[in-house]
C-alpha cells in the first residue's frame, strides 16, 4: 500500500529548520513558536496515521511512499522512499509526540538565551532526521538519517560552544558515532554484496537462504552502529559528556530518541540476527555488560545530569539485552524503550527545571529538600522514578520485569546468568535512583548562598506532567491484554515461535520487586539522614573507580588517543622528513648538478673540442653496440 | 703493396711527429709530407686525377698558405710542452685510443668477407673524363655551390685580413715632414741609421756602429734581432784592419 | 692487397689528428690537425671509390679538397686578425667564455 503523507512527516521539520536557519535574526522573535508548531503538526499527522493503520487489517498495514529514485548505477538501485509500519509508527508517535512536549518545555527553559532561535532550527532538523531513520525504507535511506542525528547532536551538544569544554564534548560524541557508523557502512556492503539489495523487505526475502557466516557478519557491524548511537560498551564514553549540551537536548535526544535508534536498528534486521545465532549472543553480552556498567557509574555519580545519562545507558542496555533474545524480546524491547521514552524524558526535563530555579547548579551535593520549593517538579520526577525502578503498577515495572522474564526464559545456565544480571541490574537502579531522590528533594538542604529555588513555569512543567501521567499509563496500556506484542507481531515474529516458559512469571514478578525493595531500602539506609554538602573523600576504591566512570576515558586515551597521537607525529615527521626532504633532494640536486656542470664551462676551446671528440665517440660505441 | 706497407707507417710516424715537435714549421712539413704520402695512395688506388690535385692545391696551395701564415705570426713560435689543463692529455689520448679501436672494429666487421669492385669499368674511358662527366653530369648543382662556395671565402679572407688605417694616420707628406722637423730630438730629423753605415758591410743583418764603435740597435730590423740573425760587429771594424802603407800622398 | 688497409689507416689518422686539435696550443699548428682529419677522410672516400665500383667517392673527395680549401683560407685570415689584435697565437688565450 502507498500513502503520499509519508513525507510530511520530515518534510515539514526540515522546511522549518531551513527556514529559520535562513532567515537569521529576523526570525528571533516568532521562530520558536513556528518550529513548535511544525513539531504539533508532524505529531497530528502521525497520530492520523496511526489511527488510519488500526483500523486497516493486518495484511494492509504497511504504507510505503516513494520520493524519488535515487541511486541507479550498474545492479545497484535505491530509491529514497519511506516505509510506514507498526514498528516505524510507534517510533514516529514517540518521536514526535515527545519531540513537540519538549519543544514546548525549550520555550521557556531557553527564554534567556540569545540563540533560541538556533535550537529550535536545530531540534526541528533533529526531529526531521530521526523520522527519516525510523521511516526509511532501506538501509541506505537509514543510513542518512542516522548521520543526520549524528550531526544534530553534534550540534546540539556543542550548543553553547563558547565554552571549550562543551565543543570537544561534541566532537568526542561525534567522533565516537563515527566508529559506530563505519560499521553500518560495512554492513549495508555485505548486504548489497550478499543479496544484492539493501532495502529491508529485499533482504527479508533473501535472508533464509544465505550463508550464516554473512549473516554474522552483517550483523556484528549492526552491531556496531547500534552500540556507536546507543553508548553502550565499548562505545559509551560519550554519553556522559554530552550532558554539556543544554537539558532539553539531554532529554530528547540522550533519553529518549536518538540513543534509541540503536534498538531501532537490532529490531529493524530482525530477520538477520534471526539467522545469526553467534551475532544474538554477541548482543545479549554487550546488553549485559552495558547495563551493569551503566548501573555501577550510576551510584558513584553527584552530577544530577550524569547520574541520569548513566540511568540511560544501562537501560538502554536493558533493551539491547531484550532484542538479543530473538523474536521473544523484540517487543518487550520496544516496549522498554517507548515507556523509557516517558519517564526518563520526565526525569530529564525535572533535573532541567531542578538546574533553572537552583541557577544552574548540578551537583545534587548542593540540592536537598527541595520538594518544599518545587512541589510539581518532585511530583513529576517521582512518579518518573517509581516507573524507572519498576514499581507496579508504573510503565517500567512492565517492561522491565518482561525483560526479566524472557531472560529467564533462555533457560540454562545461561538463562540464569542472564536473568540474575538483570535482576541485579535493576537492584542498583533502584538504589541509585532513590539516591537521587533523596539527596535532591528530600533531606537537608545544602544550598549556595545565592540560591532561592522556585517552581518553573507552566510552558515549563506542563510538558513535564504530560510525560508524567505517560509514565504512569503507558506500561499498562501497552501491556495489557498483549496488545503491544501482538501490535508488532507481523514485524518481527513473522513465524509464531514457540515462547519457551524457564520460571513461571509470578516468580520472576516477585524477584522483581523484591529487588526493588532492597535497592530501595540500602538507599534509604545510606542517605536519608543528613548529608554533607561535599562529596565524601575517603571512599573506598570501588567507589572511586566507579567516580571515575569506570576509567572508560583513561581506557580510550591508553587504546586509541596516545597511539593515535604516535601515529600522528610519526606521519608529521614523516612527511617533513621523507617527503618535504624528497623535494628538497630534488632541488639540491638539480643545484649540485647545475655547480657540477658548471665547471665544464672553463673557456678553453680545447675542452670544447675534447668534448665533441668524447660525443663522436659515445655516437660510435652505440652504432658498435648496437650493430652487434 | 709493398709501396703500401713501407709508406702506410711512415705516414704514420710523420702524423704523430706532427703532433710531438715543439716548432710550429716543423709540423708544418711533416704534414706536407703526410700530404704527399696521401697522394701516392690515392694514384696507387686508380685514382691518378685526385693525386695529382691533392699534390697541386693541398700540399702546394694550402700547406704554402700554411706556411706564410707561420711566417707572419712567428717562424720561431714554439709551445712548451708543459699541460696547463690538467688531465686533458690524458684524457685526449685516451679517447683518441678508444675512437681508433671502435672505428677499427667496426670497419672490420662492415668489411669482412666483401671484395672490391675496382675501377676498371669506371675509369674505361679515363679517369679524368669520367670524373668530369660525373663532376659536371650528376653534380653539377654541388659544383655550382662550391664555386660559390670559394668565391665567398675569397672574399671573406679579404674582408677579414683587412686593416683599415684610422683617418688620424692619413697624414699628409707636408704635415709627416713637419713632425719629423719638430719632434723631440733632432736625431728624428735624420731618420733612422741604415745597417751597416760607418762599418765596413752595409747588409742588412749588420748593424751601424756608433761613433763610439757599439752597435746600433736601431738599425737592425726587429725580426732579424728576435731571430738572433745580427752579425757581429768587432770584425768589421776599423781597427785591427792592416794599415795602407806609403799611399798616405794621395790625400 | 685488402683496401680494407686503407680504411684502418685513415681511421689512425683522422684520430691522431684528432688528439692533435685538442693537445697543441698553437692556433696554427691546431688548424693543420684538423687537415690531418679532413685529408685522412678523404683517403676513405676513395678507397670506397675502389671497393664499390664507382666514381663517387672521388668526387666527393674532390669536392672536400674544394671546401677544406675555402676553409683553410678563411680560419687563417681569422687567426691573422686575431694575432693583430692580441699579439699572441696561443689558443688557450682566447678563454672569454669561461665562467
Amino acid at each position: 500500500m502507498t500513502s503520499s503523507n509519508l513525507v510530511y512527516l520530515i518534510a515539514l521539520p526540515l522546511f522549518s529548520s531551513a527556514l529559520l536557519m535562513l532567515l537569521g535574526r529576523k526570525a528571533d522573535k516568532w521562530g520558536h513558536v513556528f518550529a513548535t508548531l511544525v513539531s504539533a503538526s508532524a505529531f497530528f499527522v502521525g497520530v492520523s496515521e496511526f489511527l488510519a493503520m488500526r483500523d486497516r487489517p493486518v495484511e494492509m498495514r504497511a504504507v510505503t511512499q516513494k520520493l524519488f529514485s535515487w541511486i541507479s548505477v550498474g545492479d545497484f538501485k535505491v530509491d529514497a522512499a519511506l516505509l510506514l509500519d507498526q514498528l516505524s509508527i510507534s517510533f514516529v508517535l514517540l518521536i514526535t509526540g515527545v519531540g513537540t512536549l519538549i519543544h514546548i518545555y525549550s520555550i521557556a527553559y531557553m527564554s534567556h538565551d540569545r540563540d533560541r532561535r538556533r535550537f529550535f532550527a536545530y531540534l526541528n532538523f533533529f526531529i526531521a532526521a530521526m523520522l527519516l531513520l525510523v521511516l526509511g525504507d532501506s538501509y541506505l535511506n537509514l543510513y542518512v538519517g542516522w548521520e543526520g542525528v549524528g550531526l544534530a547532536s553534534y550540534l546540539l551538544i556543542g550548543f553553547w560552544n563558547q565554552k571549550p569544554e562543551y565543543a570537544t564534548a561534541a566532537k568526542k560524541a561525534f567522533v565516537m558515532n563515527r566508529v559506530g557508523d563505519f560499521g553500518l557502512s560495512i554492513a549495508i556492503m555485505i548486504a548489497f554484496a550478499t543479496f544484492g539489495s539493501v532495502t529491508f523487505a529485499g533482504i527479508e526475502e533473501k535472508a533464509s537462504g544465505a550463508s550464516e557466516t554473512a549473516m554474522t557478519a552483517m550483523g556484528l557491524m549492526l552491531l556496531l552502529a547500534a552500540v556507536g548511537k546507543s553508548a553502550q560498551f565499548p562505545l559509551q564514553a560519550w554519553l556522559g559528556d554530552a550532558m554539556a549540551g543544554p537539558t532539553p537536548v539531554s532529554a530528547l535526544i540522550h533519553a529518549a530518541t536518538m540513543v534509541t535508534a540503536g534498538v531501532y536498528l537490532i529490531t529493524r534486521s530482525n530477520f538477520v540476527f534471526d539467522a545469526a545465532p553467534s551475532a544474538q549472543l554477541a548482543v545479549v553480552i554487550i546488553g549485559v555488560i552495558t547495563l551493569l556498567f551503566g548501573a555501577i557509574i550510576g551510584m558513584a555519580k553527584d552530577d544530577i545530569k550524569k547520574a541520569l545519562a548513566a540511568s540511560t545507558m544501562s537501560q538502554i542496555g536493558y533493551m539491547i539485552l531484550a532484542t538479543g533474545f530473538g523474536p521473544a524480546g523484540y517487543a518487550f524491547a520496544i516496549m522498554h524503550l517507548l515507556t523509557h521514552g516517558f519517564f526518563k524524558a520526565g526525569m530529564f526535563l525535572g533535573a532541567g527545571s531542578v538546574m533553572h530555579g537552583m541557577n544552574d547548579e548540578v551537583n545534587m551535593r548542593r540540592y536537598g529538600a527541595l520538594a518544599k520549593f518545587m512541589p510539581i517538579t518532585a511530583i513529576t520526577f517521582g512518579l518518573g522514578y517509581l516507573a524507572i525502578i519498576g514499581v507496579p503498577p508504573f510503565a517500567g515495572f512492565y517492561s522491565k520485569d518482561k525483560i526479566i522474564e524472557t531472560a529467564f526464559n533462555v533457560g540454562g545456565v545461561q538463562g540464569i546468568i542472564i536473568g540474575g544480571a538483570a535482576l541485579l541490574g535493576a537492584i542498583i537502579t533502584a538504589f541509585y535512583m532513590t539516591r537521587v531522590m533523596l539527596l535532591t528533594f528530600f533531606g537537608n538542604k545544602r544550598w549556595a548562598d545565592d540560591a532561592h529555588p522556585h517552581e518553573s513555569p507552566f510552558l515549563m512543567w506542563a510538558p513535564m506532567a504530560v510525560l508524567a501521567i505517560g509514565s504512569v499509563a503507558s506500561g499498562y496500556l501497552l501491556y495489557s491484554g498483549k496488545a503491544f506484542v501482538t501490535w508488532l507481531a507481523p514485524v518481527v515474529d513473522k513465524h509464531k515461535h514457540e515462547h519457551v516458559e524457564f520460571l513461571p512469571p509470578i516468580v520472576v514478578t516477585i524477584l522483581a520487586v523484591a529487588a526493588v525493595v532492597i535497592g530501595v531500602s540500602i538507599a534509604l539506609l545510606k542517605y536519608r539522614g543528613e548529608q554533607s554538602g561535599e562529596a565524601p573523600q575517603d571512599v573506598n576504591v570501588l567507589t572511586r573507580v566507579a567516580r571515575r566512570d569506570l576509567l572508560q576515558d583513561d581506557a580510550n586515551e591508553f587504546m586509541f588517543m596516545r597511539p593515535g597521537q604516535k601515529l600522528t607525529s610519526l606521519l608529521l615527521k614523516t612527511d617533513e622528513s621523507v617527503i618535504d626532504g624528497a623535494v628538497r633532494g630534488v632541488g639540491a640536486t638539480a643545484l649540485g648538478s647545475a655547480r657540477g656542470l658548471r665547471k665544464l664551462q672553463t673557456g678553453y676551446v680545447r675542452n670544447y673540442a675534447l668534448l665533441i671528440l668524447i660525443g663522436a665517440l659515445a655516437i660510435l660505441a652505440t652504432i658498435w653496440v648496437v650493430t652487434l | 703493396m709493398i709501396v703500401f706497407w713501407a709508406l702506410a707507417p711512415l705516414t704514420v710516424f710523420a702524423a704523430i711527429g706532427m703532433l710531438l715537435v715543439k716548432k710550429a714549421v716543423h709540423s708544418a712539413i711533416l704534414l706536407a709530407f703526410v700530404m704527399i704520402a696521401l697522394a701516392v695512395f690515392y694514384i696507387m688506388q686508380e685514382a691518378p686525377f685526385l693525386g695529382v690535385v691533392q699534390i697541386v692545391v693541398y700540399t702546394g696551395a694550402v700547406m704554402m698558405l700554411f706556411l706564410f701564415i707561420l711566417m707572419l705570426v712567428g717562424v720561431d713560435s714554439s709551445d712548451s710542452l708543459v699541460e696547463n689543463i690538467k688531465g686533458l692529455r690524458g684524457v685526449a689520448i685516451f679517447t683518441a685510443l678508444a675512437f681508433a679501436a671502435a672505428l677499427t672494429s667496426l670497419i672490420a666487421r662492415a668489411r669482412t668477407g666483401r671484395d672490391s669492385v675496382g675501377l676498371e669499368l669506371a675509369n674505361a674511358e679515363g679517369n679524368v673524363q669520367a670524373l668530369a662527366a660525373l663532376i659536371f653530369g650528376d653534380f653539377v648543382w654541388a659544383f655550382e655551390v662550391i664555386s660559390a662556395l670559394l668565391i665567398t671565402a675569397a672574399l671573406g679572407a679579404m674582408v677579414l685580413a683587412h686593416t683599415q688605417k684610422s683617418p688620424e694616420a692619413r697624414q699628409s707628406q707636408r704635415v709627416r715632414s713637419i713632425a719629423r722637423f719638430r719632434g723631440e730630438s733632432i736625431g728624428t730629423a735624420a731618420g733612422l741609421p741604415g745597417s751597416g753605415v760607418f762599418a765596413r758591410h752595409n747588409a742588412v743583418d749588420v748593424p751601424a756602429l756608433l761613433p763610439d764603435g757599439k752597435p746600433s740597435d736601431l738599425s737592425i730590423s726587429n725580426v732579424l734581432a728576435q731571430r738572433g740573425d745580427v752579425q757581429e760587429t768587432k770584425t768589421y771594424s776599423l781597427e785591427g784592419l792592416p794599415k795602407l802603407d806609403d799611399e798616405e800622398g794621395s790625400k | 692487397m685488402n683496401p680494407t688497409n686503407y680504411l684502418y689507416l685513415s681511421a689512425l689518422l683522422f684520430s691522431i689528428g684528432a688528439v692533435g686539435v685538442i693537445v697543441r696550443r698553437n692556433a696554427i699548428v691546431v688548424f693543420m690537425c684538423i687537415e690531418l682529419m679532413l685529408n685522412a677522410a678523404n683517403l676513405a672516400f676513395v678507397t670506397f671509390a675502389k671497393m664499390n665500383g664507382n666514381l663517387e667517392g672521388q668526387v666527393i673527395a674532390f669536392f672536400t679538397m674544394v671546401v677544406a680549401a675555402c676553409e683553410v683560407v678563411v680560419g687563417l685570415a681569422i687567426i691573422v686578425s686575431i694575432y693583430r689584435s692580441r699579439r699572441s697565437a696561443s689558443v688557450d688565450d682566447a678563454s672569454l667564455l669561461s665562467r
